[in-house]
């Protein structure tokens, strides 16, 4: 029996051992004031995974209060399972991204699919049906067999999860860099569409209803994932292994039907997934919530393990599990409902009236606590902050071009960088069509998907670039969240609104620190200016290895409508003779760019820099051609500048590209500035988008597949497009094998 | 109580590409002894004895449902006597 | 004409079966149940794809003992039009429909893309609105579609023209002479790996699955006719 080794309440506080579980002395303290006397090994473990930074942000909360949260399109806002926002005809969508950084880092195929699993609960937990996963993927270079063998693994965990349960994989991002050699971040993200009217709460209402556990049994598998995810990653973390949950898909998919069905039932209350710190934090935040308590009868949860203590029994992450609160005296309808899919449905507590958790095993009282103590007044840090030495001297360079000895080898080169290359390596196992709904595959600037019975669509892309962010944390956080809502533009869709996933070092260093606080105010001012307000996320920190953190990485995942599908648009040319357009000027601006990277092996300088009412209006200029029907194809400018998105917009087409270029040809063709379209044009509808954007006309769309660039009336690039599409195609295959 | 183990691996003349992958895996961390893998299932069952023997029971679940026989081989192992 | 959309727990490919034949095929079709036990009112059965029961010992292995499958079996006895679509396929061969089996697929990795068919076959009831030795695009979504069968059973095949669809390009999983999609020798049971109800709809990049489903529709209509 477990039971037994569990340590007194004096020789807890005696032998400090609840530093062991993440808690400082002084919040131990704050514990003993709380309840007023010494906590139980069982109530000390509620209290260290509650007040863990993953379930209680008390590092980042007073950053996540600076996003602007409200829009006439939120129907939901940050705090519950995923945000929703208003789609039209009593439609909404529900989205949220999450991370599984550190059980990735440990074991990665069940680490990604975990991750996976985990969203798409959060998600169906709101009542919503999910419709589609994106993930946004950052490792170290693929010159380790170490990275390699990550990469592989959380692509192929992804795969498995998402393939198994039928929810289509439609997009994301994965990009490659020295800094998150040992730390990966694997960031999941989930899209539903649910009815305004079947919208659900994870809320314990109404004295005396019942509290019934539903999905998979309680093992020991993940006791504190929590507070595991909240602390650096050392040469110690692989004995930790057995912190890591593993999924199952199969199950997952028989509880998303039965939840589904679920909704429909009005004797149902509230319903939370058992995420991070399982039956602790859905007890405790459904009931805080509501105003109520919660009492449960632990020995009646399903155990897949014999002799669980209570503190084992709290703490698991076990996964495909989810508390629901129904009204009492309809416990038999309930059991019915999940047993058509062959899973049980135990009523293992009620709702009482005295806002406290209490937890009654083999006939005791285990623990008994104030549940706003453990959801709500977790104490809050502000944490010192300091500009890095770094970012000074990084302002005081100036904007310099990288030398480059032949543009078309260059091409070639960035083509081939991981970041850049194609990704059908890794969305060719992604099953991204399941569903039949996806219009846009993977592979163009977002990912579309049709809402089937009506006129319209959704866009949906994460994005950051963490070197903008490190060199200019404001201005890359202003970045990531513009350029996700240039991909939504691209495709024919209106921003809704933002998820995001801050992905930081750690926070007690006051460098960190900074960089999380301008980084959050760069977002937050892009996505007031955007109108794409924050509806939820999440906050991942201690992203280090041996003390080394990696790029601020705050991914954000972006929802946009497309009112008409005929708005549908791709990055690829349509038609030879069309007009290709480059809206935006180019500055000599290389500051962690790809080709600074290619021909320095590191970064440096100033980010690009970024004006929000510029790029505004040039989204809603782009998005009325679109509406207009002025647009074959568009693509945004990003990571290797105009001659890779020429490139790409010719790849997987029959045609060819020329454009004429002036000025600095390094410049022209491989800088990073920012706010920046490359479309094309039907001849005839030149004047009119003109008018719209002020595009400026460089090419045409030939029939011949030749890439050539002419520039200063020079041809410097001309080579079959297949060349080029050899290099970009083949590069992940080519550094895995 | 009675555990039986049950091995089941693919035929000889099925191609098992996971096994290769495996095998070229060893052979590039320098295992050049390695001259072939294999990869099959390996299953324990529990089973209380009813009055067929236990043989010809495992042997049917073997056929029906464990293995399948068109690409698969089994074989079998009884352990007597598993006290709980 | 009726169809049924078989649904096993953890078929995933249900709902986008159900919709190409009730929105582009505009013929009646209903959902049904992994319990149920009469197929009688139903006048075409489709096995959909997914991870019937996880897959977890085998595609298919467990799939094949559903109450349900007596009465497939019983429909295809009675001379119905069976389909199986990947999983479906697997389960028809778990449950011994069709001949031969499922490996993994060679390159050991999901895949997800749509692939090069030709109709071998264009004079089954599953075919015949196609010409002969048409070449089309239909997608393939998954991990175990390497068809396997021996020798003689591969020869039956060939000479009872049950080979119906072949890899036309590059042979996605490793299959056996390229075997896409095969019938049994009376020719109303197909297992294909290849997804036609995903190949419905221009908008989502093809519509070349859809004659495949106006076939059995045209046969069902032929023959009822002449009965009536």
């Amino acid at each position: 029996m477990s039971l037994l080794l569990e340590p007194a309440e004096q020789q807890i506080k005696d032998e400090k051992i609840y530093r062991e579980m993440g808690l400082t002395d002084d919040e131990f303290a704050l514990v003993e004031k709380i309840l007023g006397r010494l906590p139980n090994y069982t109530e000390l473990g509620l209290f260290s995974v509650m007040w863990s930074e993953h379930c209680s942000y008390k590092n980042s909360k007073p950053l996540l209060k600076k996003f602007p949260v409200t829009g006439e399109q939120v129907l939901q806002g940050p705090g519950e399972g995923a945000g929703i926002v208003d789609i039209g005809d009593g439609q909404a969508v529900a989205f949220k991204i999450e991370s599984h950084n550190h059980p990735s880092a440990i074991e990665p195929y069940q680490g990604a699919a975990t991750g996976v699993g985990g969203i798409i609960r959060d998600v169906f937990s709101m009542g919503a049906r999910p419709i589609a996963i994106l993930n946004s993927l950052r490792f170290g270079e693929l010159d380790s067999p170490r990275v390699r063998y990550l990469f592989e693994q959380v692509v192929a965990g992804i795969a498995g999860y998402g393939n198994c349960i039928g929810i289509p994989t439609v997009g994301g991002e994965v990009q490659f860099d020295r800094s998150y050699d040992g730390n990966p971040l694997v960031n999941a993200m989930c899209v539903g569409l649910i009815n305004h009217d079947e919208i659900q709460k994870g809320q314990a209402k109404g004295v005396g209803n019942t509290v019934m556990y539903v999905g998979a049994k309680t093992g020991r598998d993940g006791i504190h994932g929590a507070t595991f995810a909240s602390e650096e990653l050392t040469e110690d973390s692989d004995e930790k292994r057995p912190a890591v949950q593993v999924g199952d898909p199969f199950m997952e998919k028989l509880l998303l039907e039965a939840c589904l069905e679920l909704i429909k039932s009005d004797a149902l209350i509230g319903i939370q997934d058992m995420g991070a710190a399982g039956l602790t934090s859905s007890s405790a935040e459904m009931a805080s919530k509501a105003g109520s308590g919660i009492e449960m009868n632990l020995d009646l949860v399903p155990q897949r393990e014999t002799g669980m203590s209570a503190y084992e029994m709290m703490l698991s992450e076990s996964q495909e599990r989810m508390l629901i609160v129904i009204e009492k005296g309809r416990e038999e309808e309930i059991q019915a409902l999940f047993h058509k899919y062959d899973l049980d449905a135990v009523a293992v507590g009620k709702v009482t009236d005295d806002k406290r958790l209490r937890l009654l095993h083999q006939g005791e009282v285990v623990a008994d606590v104030p549940v706003d103590a453990l959801a709500e007044d977790a104490p809050v840090y502000h944490k010192p902050s300091q500009e890095p030495a770094y970012f000074r001297e990084f302002q005081a360079l100036e904007n310099t071009e990288p030398k480059v000895e032949n543009l078309e080898e260059t091409l070639h080169a960035l083509l081939k960088q991981p970041t850049i290359a194609s990704k059908e390596w890794v969305y060719d196992q992604y099953d991204y069509q399941v569903r039949t709904n996806t219009v846009v595959t993977p592979g163009s600037d977002a990912a579309v998907l049709r809402i089937r019975g009506t006129e319209k669509a959704l866009a949906m892309k994460t994005d950051c670039n963490s070197r903008y962010l490190y060199l200019d944390p404001e201005t890359g956080g202003k970045i990531a969240v513009a350029e996700a809502a240039r991909n939504i533009v691209c495709s024919g869709g209106q921003p809704l609104a933002i998820t995001d996933c801050l992905n930081f070092g750690s926070p007690d260093k006051p460098e960190i620190f900074w960089q999380m606080e301008k980084a959050v105010d760069g977002m937050s001012e892009a996505c007031r200016t955007l109108n794409a307000p924050v509806i939820g996320g999440n906050v991942s920190l201690y992203n280090e290895t041996n003390g080394t953190a990696v790029y601020p990485t705050p991914v954000v995942g972006m929802v946009g409508l497309i009112e008409k599908l005929d708005y549908i648009t791709t990055q690829s040319f349509k038609q030879a003779g069309d007009f290709v357009y480059l809206i935006g000027e180019t500055k000599t601006e290389f500051g962690g760019s790809e080709l600074q990277k290619l021909t320095e092996g590191k970064i440096s300088g100033k980010a690009p820099e970024l004006d929000l009412a510029v790029e505004q209006e040039r989204q809603q200029g782009l998005l009325k051609s679109i509406r207009e029907g002025l647009v074959q194809s568009a693509h945004d400018l990003a990571e290797g500048g105009l001659a890779v998105a020429l490139a790409e917009s010719a790849f997987k087409t029959s045609l060819g590209v020329t454009a004429e270029t002036t000025g600095s040809a390094v410049t022209e063709l491989f800088s990073e500035t920012q706010s920046r379209f490359l479309i094309s044009v039907k001849p005839e509808h030149a004047e009119a988008f003109e008018q719209l954007t002020g595009g400026r006309k460089i090419g045409e769309v030939t029939a011949q597949p030749i890439f050539r660039i002419v520039h200063n009336g020079e041809k410097v690039i001309d080579q079959p497009v297949d060349k080029f599409e050899e290099s970009w195609r083949g590069a992940i295959p080519c550094l895995l094998s | 109580m009675m555990k039986v183990k049950v091995h089941v691996t693919l035929r000889e003349s099925v191609l098992d590409p996971q096994g290769t992958a495996v095998k070229n895996s060893l052979h590039a961390m320098n295992y050049q002894e390695v001259q072939d893998v294999r990869i099959g299932k390996y299953l324990e069952l529990l089973i209380e004895p009813s009055d067929r023997p236990v043989e010809d029971v495992v042997k049917e679940m073997c056929e029906k449902l464990l293995a399948n026989t068109v690409i698969e081989n089994y074989e079998f192992e009884v352990e007597e006597a598993v006290t709980q | 004409m009726k169809f049924a959309v078989i649904v096993f727990p953890g078929s995933n490919c249900d709902i986008d079966m159900y919709h190409a034949i009730k929105d582009e095929l505009k013929e009646e079709v209903e959902y049904v149940w992994h319990d149920a036990e009469n197929l009688d009112q139903f006048d075409g059965i489709l096995l959909p794809g997914g991870f019937s029961y996880g897959d977890y010992l085998r595609s298919g292995s467990i799939a094949r003992f559903s109450k349900v499958m007596n009465e497939v079996v019983k429909a295809a006895e009675a001379g119905k039009p069976v389909l199986g679509v990947c999983n479906g396929f697997q389960i028809l061969l778990e449950s011994g429909l069709l001949p031969g089996a499922m490996l993994r697929n060679q390159g050991l990795k999901f895949i997800c893309r749509p692939v090069e068919l030709e109709v071998v076959n264009n004079e089954t009831m599953f075919t015949k609105a196609y010409q002969p030795n048409e070449r089309i695009t239909v997608p393939v979504a998954h991990g175990e579609g390497n068809y396997f069968c021996d020798e003689k059973t591969l020869q039956q095949l060939e000479t009872n023209g049950q080979i119906v669809f072949r890899y036309a390009g590059e042979n996605p999983n490793g299959s056996l002479s390229d075997i896409a999609g095969i019938t049994n020798e009376r020719g109303n049971v197909l297992g294909m790996m290849p997804h036609p109800e995903r190949a419905v709809d221009e908008l989502l990049g093809s519509a070349d699955g859809l004659k495949l489903f106006q076939s059995i529709v045209k046969h069902w209509r032929d023959s009822h006719v002449v009965t009536a």
